[in-house]
């Protein structure tokens, strides 16, 4: 077994593994009855349906919706397509265009025969999963000709607001050092119940994740990259109403990073608990066959709750995400866990207490490409303080060996970052990792010190929680606000009218077929 | 030159402070020192310091010094620059609209609302429109607020509703009149392309087309937000930067009071 560093009791760390890993099969039992409209919305796209009908509705939505219509969604829209397809012998993009244009009813079943249905289906399966699979070899044979940067990766966002002009930013903030662009969505995209179409040059905060602006950003780095000799990751938002949907989007154009979290979209956008969890199954299914790092967003947590207090549900709610991860077939390497430096500036000790977290969750998740979170929540509008504070952070990222450093802006709390403020932070990560490359192997952590008391009592809050939720379920905790202080009813929420129950004919073969290969 | 640990520039300049024109300060009196920083879209050399120092006087400094620049990324320069403003202002002559209220602390509140109206009071909260960011509404509603000032949650006398993020105007101002709200806060934190005025004005407008613009009060914060321009767009009172759940509270009760709302 490893060596901690801290004083780890390793055998408490698998016995809180283990009660995530009942918690998780709880609610995995749950998902695995229930389908929704953005599940099938994506199974729709593996069938190849793009594009969008007269008045700019997405094809994937036109053809779920005249499946709820009739009230045979339970059937999936697998089973349909599948028909269809024997029926008119039509391929599924055209079948798509006769339900947009009224000339077919999806809904006529000529067959519920599983081989017939399976031997149709077959090539289309075949073609999607190739595309996904070439995709995810372009990427590994970058890695291996022009190589990557070292970990931690510098994470920086573009939120222009127009794809073009994110492309300015993202190629300028590469050449700059950055190892991941994050292409920031507009507000309010994560509750909109479909995908935008094409290439975007507007929104707020941000312009929206659409496969086009997919493709054109990977393209920009690609091109950085090999200028650079070095690949340059591309993350988006596989979060929302549509988490799948991204998701298959971002497997089909490249992408590499994705934010991914199993809760965050009912705490933070109140998105129903059963859509989401139905929904982050499918869309994890995918980003892990896809090769896609997710990243979880712990961090969040923080902005609402102490940073001192809360440490335990931020580990908790990791420890989740893990097996919730596990359960989708997504590898630990793959597992961009959240967690963040967000405690209160005037703290006394602060700095240790963040530094204690920061290897604790180093050493809980060793496989893992951890996410590390800047401060935002204490970042006052005073650039000079927040530079510094900014660099504090960037010490325990390089010291407690972190994956994805998610680098943050002096300018945070006041504008979308300028080119500018994005070259001071990453000279200020590339300055402190450069400096303190080794300092992680050379410093140790004192006998019963503050570091050591930190985690011990953080691990220990964090197995009581673990057992609290073990005995009410995971519904019942978030419905009594035990993440982020956020509540959430097991009914509310948006999106709910989007689930429903696996019929008798219903499939998704890329479940399985996913989860098995690589 | 101008280089070197020690200024060499001329200090025959007036050192007395006059309130009536006022100027940058550095370390002596009129001396307008202000230092800078911006990007120019050009190619990093001595173009774009040239081009900088041009800018500056444009801006209406004087002496200005480029004292760092960096190339960004090609065709874009980076640059430090330090100058003397030659304008001035007259600060006996500065009027500022702020709320009028005596600011109490979460006791002295919760002691005014008992004294005063003698009952709790309702305020309901939500981050409105698109607007996805909780923090500006959870600093001033959550129970812990935010840096040592107790947010709403936790007065006795106040039953704060916090509706969280992107919560569109109308089921907002549904929820207001379902809980009897006495006041209604709208936060926002997103500004870009001046998003929050139009959601703030329709806001106000949806109000006052219910007729209930003068039977709630309404209140709207974030750091972009001034008293100024939350007046201007039809709101009671408006709350930025450094103000905390005891600047809200303390404006809401004494407002209701002072309005007879009981």
């Amino acid at each position: 077994m490893q060596k901690s560093k801290l004083g780890l009791d390793f055998q408490k760390v698998e016995y809180a593994r283990g009660l995530a890993k009942g918690i998780a099969q709880d609610v995995q039992s749950f998902v695995e009855q229930y389908t929704t409209v953005a599940v099938e919305r994506t199974l729709c796209r593996l069938m190849g349906i793009d594009g969008v009908d007269d008045n700019d509705v997405p094809l994937p939505n036109v053809v779920v919706e005249a499946l709820k219509d009739k009230g045979v969604l339970s059937e999936g829209a697998l089973f349909f397509i599948a028909n269809a397809m024997i029926q008119t012998g039509l391929k599924p993009q055209q079948i798509a265009e006769k339900v947009a244009a009224d000339e077919i009813d999806i809904t006529k079943v000529v067959t519920t025969d599983p081989k017939a249905i399976a031997d149709v289906l077959q090539p289309v399966i075949d073609e999607s999963m190739a595309r996904i699979r070439a995709r995810r070899a372009r990427r590994e044979h970058y890695l291996d000709t022009i190589g990557e940067g070292p970990k931690p990766y510098l994470y920086i966002i573009v939120a222009t607001g127009n794809i073009y002009e994110d492309v300015v930013q993202a190629q300028a903030g590469a050449r700059q050092g950055a190892d991941v662009i994050a292409v920031i969505r507009t507000t309010g995209q994560s509750l909109l119940d479909y995908v935008p179409y094409g290439a975007t040059t507007e929104g707020f905060g941000g312009t929206f994740a659409t496969q086009e602006n997919f493709r054109i950003m990977r393209k920009a780095l690609d091109e950085v990259g090999e200028e650079q000799g070095r690949y340059i990751r591309l993350c988006n938002y596989c979060s929302g109403l549509c988490m799948p949907e991204i998701a298959i989007m971002g497997a089909f154009e490249g992408l590499d990073v994705m934010l991914n979290d199993a809760l965050y979209g009912i705490l933070f956008r109140d998105i129903n608990m059963q859509r989401t969890l139905i929904d982050q199954y499918m869309s994890r299914v995918i980003n892990g066959f896809a090769g896609v790092i997710i990243n979880t967003g712990e961090d969040n947590y923080l902005t609402t709750a102490d940073a001192v207090e809360a440490a335990h549900t931020v580990l908790a709610s990791d420890l989740i995400n893990e097996q919730l991860a596990l359960m989708a077939g997504l590898p630990e390497e793959q597992m961009g866990l959240g967690h963040a430096f967000e405690m209160d500036p005037m703290l006394e000790n602060g700095f240790l207490l963040e530094l204690a977290q920061a290897q604790m969750t180093r050493e809980i998740f060793p496989k893992a490409t951890l996410k590390y979170m800047p401060p935002t929540k204490f970042m006052t509008g005073n650039i000079f303080r927040g530079h510094i504070q900014d660099a504090l952070f960037n010490m325990i990222g390089i010291w407690t060996h972190q994956g994805i450093q998610l680098l943050g802006m002096p300018t945070e709390a006041i504008h979308t970052p300028f080119m500018s403020d994005r070259y001071l932070s990453i000279e200020n990560a590339k300055y402190i990792f450069n400096n303190m490359r080794s300092i992680g192997d050379e410093m140790e952590f004192k006998e019963d010190g503050i570091c050591r008391n930190r985690v011990k009592e953080v691990l220990g809050n964090t197995i009581k929680l673990l057992e609290d939720i073990t005995k009410e379920g995971l519904f019942t905790a978030l419905e009594k606000g035990i993440f982020g202080d956020v509540k959430r009813p097991k009914n509310g929420g948006k999106g709910l009218a989007g689930v429903t129950m696996k019929g008798a004919n219903y499939l998704n073969p890329f479940i399985e077929l996913m989860k098995g290969k690589r | 030159m101008s280089e070197g640990l020690y200024s060499m520039e001329a200090k025959d300049f007036d050192k007395t402070l006059d309130l009536s024109k006022i100027k940058p300060y550095g370390d002596t009196m009129n001396d307008g020192k202000v230092q800078l920083s911006f990007t120019l879209p050009v190619p990093c050399g001595a173009e774009a310091v040239e081009a900088a120092k041009q800018l500056m006087r444009k801006m209406g400094f004087d002496n200005p010094s480029v004292v760092f620049y960096q190339e960004l990324t090609p065709g874009f320069t980076f640059l430090n620059c330090y100058g003397s403003c030659t304008h001035t202002v007259d600060y006996t002559n500065i009027y500022v609209p702020k709320v009028e209220s005596n600011t109490m602390d979460m006791y002295e509140t919760d002691e005014y609302i008992k004294e005063n109206i003698g009952r709790k009071i309702v305020v309901v909260g939500a981050s409105t429109g698109t607007d996805a960011h909780t923090v500006g509404i959870d600093a001033i509603m959550n129970m812990k607020g935010y840096a040592g000032h107790y947010g709403l949650e936790r007065y006795e006398m106040i039953e704060a509703y916090n509706l969280g993020s992107q919560v569109p105007n109308e089921e907002f101002i549904a929820k207001g009149i379902e809980l009897h709200a006495d006041a209604l806060l709208v936060s926002q934190t997103v500004t870009q392309k001046d998003v929050h005025i139009q959601n703030m004005t329709n806001f106000i407008e949806l109000m006052e087309a219910e007729g209930l613009r003068d039977k709630m009060i309404c209140c709207c914060g974030g750091a972009r937000i001034t008293h100024e321009l939350a007046k201007e767009l039809g709101f009671d009172a408006g709350f930025g930067m450094n103000t905390y759940a005891d600047d809200v509270a303390s404006f809401i009760v004494q407002e209701m009071v002072k309005r007879g709302m009981k």
